[in-house]
């Protein structure tokens, strides 16, 4: 039997970069196949011309043992390939069940008017197979990151596809929501369905995945079955050097008390207390939704607080704005850099000094000689990758776009640096440059606060973890006593099983 | 890095267009525009004719700089044809108190920019405390001032005004208008705010991304009522130079100039959706509009054909730069 899909040879040239080059892919029926490679190592363009949306120079797409041209995402549809993108190609104002039947609505007979009961029906029934109970008739948008991914699938699904990808599905859910996800997975594959499996997070592939091909540069590095690789070869082959640890090990010795909350409420946040140490970095662990970007919203006075106190080296705070946290030493690296931290329109320089204008000045104007030396140091010490200062922002991968963060908070010399998911989306070896900046700035006295979802990545950094659910701080783990399972059984609260193992 | 690499090649389709500078459409309309009037009209490209195409345009393109601040951070005003009337009639009658002129004229005038600056502030506090959409702020603003024009009047001009108010735009230094010259004074005050200060940089990233910008500690509710304070003050003095070409207070003035300022903009390259854009733009814009009504005036075409050939100018203006971008 042929297999469901094989891309034989496919090359792509941009002027001057070989995006891809003789590329080689198969995917069975209830296969999931893994694809792994820094950013710009071809994955999305892979896809793109899977999709229809890019045309490739040469090679063919063979499906079910016959050749086929792919023009367009219609094409693609047509000959069942589907492509769940990062960011979810739903209407937000749209029902569940408009969305899902989006351009193929059922209709009345005799009169054109849309069935609306016969279209709630079938989408029930199409989340039902996926073992999801939504109610149907509610905008998308209400809905939480990973339902929104289930409607995409049901979507999918609904258009008969056989051949699904799924470009980083995992980076916005908790680790819950991602057992859901494989369960629905696990239920494709039984019914025949190819997965393309699109993540930077190893240990999903050894969880979930059949096969993997590992891309550099365009290339087919390795492709294997996953039981026969492991987690070392895989980054070696993603990043084509040995990284001897995926952390780096920082020797921090923990200081004075640099700042302290007591009993904060605000929103969700029910009586929040806890204290950061110069030259460490405490890890704030917990589902989504339990509270960790409020409570750094509020730390940071983008939000407002009902009650409680806050203390920085003893002193107490109470910021009101941004500002006023900028001003007394606060930054903060927000969750989803693109929308809340850039600024597109403008170059890297402009993004860099934003936060800092007020020291940059000469008399009434910007000093912007001045500007652009403080920026081009930090550049160099970032080592972040831009062709010049003027680059515009837009035109950097995910890891420099962080790196152009952390300068702006580096130039308003910040005592204490909030992190919100600062690898989100991030390849392997540029998470490891901004692990290594964190120990850094750890190092030199900066306390660290760093909320991420990545549990191994909160085991290999944090010198402590507080972990919180629902509001409110269910429990604290020392870095040597710190395991995913306690820290997952503090996050959904199932507290007696933390007690019964020790 | 590869990846940065191909994309911004990715970018650059091959187009016709593609290799040219920004703002390249402005400037071949703009040539066409001028060769082809030189040709046609002789009187087209004498010192008087350009002094006075600068005078005719100067009200709009003072309207125009502050209307640039306004849509930089992706808002509008719509308010600005109104408020010329409102302000207008307000200074008029004002100058027209039985006062030593020495009183009454810095008094018209103060009077008059104050009125846009409150119009600026009211408008700046409706869209960031009640959080209401530029477009209905403005709106609601524009038919509000329009209706106190002609209550104020009883919808009748303000005449016989003393002859000191009409030298205000009447009067020339230097052989210039003195309209010419606020304009480009107004142009390079713009230009150095937006340029070279703090206040200017705000202004593109607050249009760029507001929450960002927020979030970087920028008071984003004070450079918003910031921008519209701007642009009141200057449709204002728009408004009071107007008053004194025709030396009086007409209610009906100013009307639909908020379109002919909002195409001045956006022909000048500036982004509607804020953050992309610049003051010499939009002076290019207001000089394109400006220089094509005048020649067709000197062409003695009629004034129904000129707004439809104003509105294809526009249409193609917009277009190439869209094509170069592709």
């Amino acid at each position: 039997m042929p297999p469901l899909l094989r891309l034989k040879g496919i090359s792509k040239q941009y002027p001057g970069v070989r995006a891809l080059n003789d590329v080689e892919f198969e995917l069975n029926a209830g296969e999931v196949h893994c694809l792994v490679g820094e950013n710009g190592a071809g994955k999305s363009t892979l896809m793109k011309i899977l999709s229809g949306a890019l045309s490739k120079d040469s090679g063919e797409i063979i499906i079910d043992g016959k050749k086929v041209e792919v023009h367009s995402p219609s094409d693609a549809l047509k000959f069942g390939i589907g492509i769940i993108y990062q960011d979810f190609k739903l209407v937000p104002e749209l029902s569940v069940a408009e969305n899902i039947f989006l351009g193929k609505e059922p209709v009345q007979t005799g009169v054109p008017f849309i069935d609306y009961a016969a279209m709630h029906r079938s989408a029930r029934l199409q989340l039902a197979q996926l073992g999801e109970e939504l109610d149907t008739t509610v905008p998308v948008h209400t809905l939480s990151v990973a339902q929104q991914q289930v409607v995409e699938i049901a979507k999918a699904i609904s258009q008969k596809v056989t051949i699904l990808a799924l470009d980083e599905p995992s980076s916005a859910l908790t680790e819950r929501e991602l057992i859901n996800l494989f369960t629905i997975i696990r239920r494709l594959t039984s019914e025949g369905v190819g997965i393309i499996y699109i993540s930077h997070r190893l240990e999903e592939i050894f969880q979930i995945g059949d096969r993997v091909t590992v891309l550099r540069d365009g290339k087919v590095v390795n492709a294997c079955r996953v039981a026969e690789a492991d987690r070392k070869s895989l980054i070696r082959w993603m990043v084509g050097r040995e990284l001897e640890d995926e952390y780096p090990r920082f020797g921090l010795t923990r200081g004075e008390e640099l700042f302290r909350v007591e009993n904060i409420h605000a929103g969700i946040l029910n009586g929040v207390n806890f204290s950061l140490h110069r030259g460490e970095i405490l890890g704030f662990a917990g589902l989504v939704g339990a509270g960790r970007t409020e409570l750094a919203r509020v730390i940071f006075g983008a939000d407002v607080k009902e009650s409680g106190r806050m203390f920085l080296r003893g002193k107490e705070i109470a910021p009101r704005s941004p500002r006023e946290a900028i001003d007394l030493g606060i930054g903060l690296l927000t969750e989803d850099r693109n929308r809340l931290g850039l600024i597109p329109e403008m170059n890297v320089v402009e993004n860099i000094s934003l936060s800092s204008l007020a020291d940059l000045l000469r008399g009434p104007f910007l000093d912007t000689s001045k500007e652009t030396e403080s920026v081009r140091v930090l550049i160099e010490q970032l080592r972040i990758k831009t062709p010049h200062g003027h680059e515009p922002v837009e035109n950097l991968s995910g890891g420099n776009r962080q790196k152009v963060i952390l300068a702006r908070w580096l130039l308003t010399k910040s005592k204490m640096l909030i992190f919100d998911e600062p690898t989100a989306g991030i390849d392997v070896g540029a998470k490891y440059e901004i692990y290594s900046l964190i120990g850094k700035l750890a190092g030199e006295g900066v306390g660290i606060v760093l909320i991420s979802s990545d549990l191994p990545e909160l085991l290999g950094v944090c010198s402590r973890i507080i972990v919180m659910h629902d509001g409110c701080i269910t429990g604290e783990l020392q870095r040597g006593e710190a395991t995913q399972e306690k820290i997952m059984a503090l996050a959904t609260l199932a507290v007696e099983e933390v007690h019964r193992e020790s | 890095m590869q990846w940065k690499r191909c994309i911004v090649k990715a970018n650059k389709r091959t187009n016709f267009f593609s290799p040219l500078p920004a703002k390249f459409g402005i400037g071949i309309t703009l040539a066409v525009e001028v060769i082809l009037f030189s040709q046609l009209s002789p009187y087209f490209f004498t010192a008087e004719n350009i002094l006075n195409v600068s005078l005719q345009l100067s009200i709009t393109a003072i309207i125009a700089a502050g209307m640039t601040f306004v849509i930089l951070t992706s808002g509008i005003d719509l308010s600005v044809g109104a408020l010329v009337a409102f302000t207008g009639v307000i200074s008029a009658s004002i100058a027209k108190l039985s006062l030593p002129i020495f009183v009454s004229l810095p008094l018209a005038v103060a009077a008059g920019l104050m009125v846009g600056a409150v119009s600026g502030a009211f408008a700046g506090v409706c869209v960031t405390r009640y959080a209401i959409t530029p477009f209905i702020a403005t709106l609601a603003l524009m038919t509000i001032f329009r209706g106190a024009a002609y209550i104020f009047t009883d919808g009748r001009p303000i005449w016989e005004l003393p002859q000191q108010f009409a030298l205000l735009a009447g009067g020339r230094v230097f052989g210039v208008p003195i309209p010419t010259l606020i304009m480009i004074f107004v142009y390079m005050e713009a230009y150095i705010v937006l340029e070279w200060t703090r206040f200017g940089r705000y202004v593109y990233a607050v249009g760029g991304n507001k929450e960002a910008a927020r979030l970087a500690g920028i008071n984003t509710n004070r450079i918003l009522i910031g921008v519209y304070v701007i642009c009141g003050v200057l449709t204002s003095l728009s408004g009071i130079l107007l008053a004194s070409r025709v030396n009086s207070g007409q209610p009906n003035a100013g009307l639909m100039y908020e379109l002919d300022v909002i195409a001045a903009v956006v022909v000048g390259g500036t982004s509607l959706s804020g953050g992309r854009g610049t003051i010499i733009g939009t002076l290019l814009g207001a000089v394109l509009i400006g220089v094509l009504r005048n020649g067709l005036n000197l062409l003695d075409v009629n004034s129904y054909v000129q707004q439809v050939v104003v509105g294809f100018v526009i249409l193609i203006t917009v277009m190439m730069d869209q094509l170069r971008k592709k």
